[in-house]
């Protein structure tokens, strides 16, 4: 226990380090312009970092797998259909783009909705292998994209060129307006997660052992299904898809921090997303001299890491 | 106590579980006998409220199973099942103090503690509580889980096939422990068997089921003899007295 605490505490001052040079390095003689600018995308990757990691983390527990996110099963895609759907069938002037409320609503119901016919389907029967899981999961997202891409050839390019400006993952376009909701939606999650901290951890032990131990099961799952969808919805939103984030904070942390306590595995997943969200950005604008994107080098990494996992439990099966 | 009214659970066109009433007697042990498919774990299940019964009851104290808060259920009934994969990493300690779960919501009293240790004293795991679950043979795992189970501290303990894996030296001592608590701490034992032997011996009473249905309950005496058996199993098993105890001789060199 005491070794964790001192990694988390290694954790926090190194995202603390990250977001100080982000915010005041380099900032020279336009203070007053920069930083509030600055501090406005420190905000949206600190909520973006936590929310996914939290989401991740819950989804893995309820799942009992450590390889399949909510992203790799389509829910990133499924926002694409969403936001395809509104532009194709009402345009890019309708109330559906111009109010971000309303925009946001539709597809937090719609990627709720996804996720919950997707594990009545996926993970309520009996255990399918992951590799089954991993497969339908990629056909569902190949499906998705299809469908979306034959919809974006049919749009009018200039409304296009709105419709892919939301879809493509930017740090450095975030929508500000949307940040005070998904504040506030984090705020709710932790309220809410505080709560059922204890029965998570009691939840990795699998569904017998849970419903043995009081645990209603069935009904938690359901919970935190809702849950880990509505944050990587608010998360898509704010910033956009990025596949692979989840899955290496997730297994970061799960490495790094050899425990079964979920209050500590998603603090510590919550600090490397940070870590790597500020961090990486400050790279990318500060090194890189925005010559990529941050996120394709998340999802450059994410995937090799992603490899590696696959290739990890593969030898394990054996 | 614990009632079974009627108890029916099909998958598909398959009656798995068909019509079984019976009652577990309080202090002792019941051992559920059957061939494969016979619908032993699934009627275990049912009782546990692992899985819900299509038609029929469980009652516990008088009051149906599906009526009682889950936390409360989980201090009077405990249920282990036979596989147990995790995900997690947990060491043997942090393991049987899940146990205390139902009673401390993760925040573990001295009280929790002292139910922690007993549990691991009496499965003889102190020299490897701190050691990882997955670094662990499949007997000591075992061992883990029954302690968890223990330190739950239940009136009744179900069990479905212990002894799976396990090796005769293993296979013994995990009996006589679940023996010990039911003669020394009062507990109640319901668990599947395959090893009519280990039922005969250790076992108060017993339950055949075949094909789903109850074909014998009563004293283990009753049971454990050529007649009732060949109707269980629909073999030729003698039986002989060794040492005061009845011993199926299922193997036959001859066909």
């Amino acid at each position: 226990m005491r070794k964790n605490s001192l990694k988390l505490i290694t954790l926090f001052i190194l995202a603390i380090i990250s977001i100080l040079l982000y915010a005041f390095y380099d900032i020279k003689g336009g203070f007053d312009y920069a930083f509030p600018r600055r501090v406005l995308k420190i905000a949206a990757m600190v909520v973006t970092g936590v929310a996914i990691s939290y989401a991740t983390v819950v989804f893995q527990t309820i799942t009992q797998n450590r390889i399949l996110t909510p992203s790799v099963m389509g829910m990133d895609s499924m926002y694409g259909v969403v936001q395809t759907l509104i532009y194709f069938f009402a345009g890019s002037m309708s109330v559906w783009v111009v109010n971000k409320y309303l925009n946001f609503g539709a597809a937090i119901i719609a990627m709720v909705l996804f996720a919950l016919i997707l594990y009545r389907f996926l993970f309520r029967s009996d255990k399918h292998p992951i590799y089954l899981l991993l497969l339908i999961g990629m056909i569902i997202g190949t499906l998705l994209g299809s469908l979306v891409t034959f919809m974006q050839v049919l749009i009018d390019p200039v409304e296009y060129l709105g419709l892919q400006s939301m879809l493509f993952a930017s740090f450095t376009k975030v929508k500000a307006e949307l940040l005070y909701i998904a504040i506030a939606i984090l705020i709710v999650s932790f309220i809410y997660g505080f709560r059922i901290m204890s029965k998570l951890d009691v939840m990795s032990l699998g569904r017998e052992n849970a419903m043995n131990l009081g645990v209603n099961y069935d009904r938690m799952v359901m919970n935190i299904l809702i849950l880990s969808s509505v944050l990587i919805a608010t998360s898509t939103a704010l910033v956009g898809p990025i596949t692979f984030f989840g899955l290496i904070v997730a297994n970061l942390s799960y490495q790094f921090l050899v425990t079964y306590k979920h209050s500590i595995l998603i603090l510590g997943a919550s600090l490397i997303s940070i870590i790597a969200l500020v961090g990486g950005q400050f790279l990318v604008e500060h090194i890189f001299e925005l010559r990529t994107t941050l996120s394709v080098i998340i999802n450059f990494i994410g995937g090799i890491y992603f490899i590696y996992l696959l290739l990890r439990e593969s030898r394990a099966a054996k | 106590m614990i009632n079974i009214k009627d108890l029916s659970k099909r998958y598909g066109k398959k009656n798995v579980v068909e019509k079984v009433s019976l009652t577990i007697q309080p202090g002792t042990i019941t051992s559920f006998i059957g061939p494969n498919g016979a619908g032993k774990s699934t009627l275990l299940s049912m009782v546990s409220r692992l899985l819900e019964a299509d038609t029929g009851e469980v009652l516990l104290d008088q009051n149906n199973v599906k009526k009682w808060k889950s936390d409360e259920f989980a201090k009077r009934v405990s249920i282990l099942k036979q596989s147990n994969f995790m995900n997690v990493r947990l060491t043997v300690r942090e393991l049987v103090s899940f146990g205390r779960y139902p009673y401390s919501k993760g925040r573990l009293t001295d009280i929790d503690e002292k139910h922690v240790d007993q549990a691991i004293d009496y499965m003889n795991l102190h020299d490897m509580e701190d050691q990882f679950i997955d670094e662990l043979s499949g007997g000591q795992k075992q061992r883990a889980f029954i302690a968890m189970v223990i330190a739950q501290d239940t009136d009744y303990i179900l069990l479905d096939e212990p002894l799976n894996n396990l090796d005769m030296k293993h296979s013994v001592q995990i009996m006589k422990i679940l023996r010990k608590l039911v003669d020394e701490l009062g507990k109640t034992v319901v668990i599947v068997l395959h090893d009519i032997n280990f039922a005969s011996v250790y076992s108060d009473r017993i339950v055949a089921l075949k094909d789903g249905k109850l074909v014998k309950n009563g004293p283990t005496s009753e049971i454990i003899n050529s007649a009732s058996l060949r109707e269980i199993y629909d073999m030729d098993i003698p039986v002989q007295v060794q040492n005061g105890c009845r011993i199926c001789v299922y193997f036959n060199s001859h066909g």
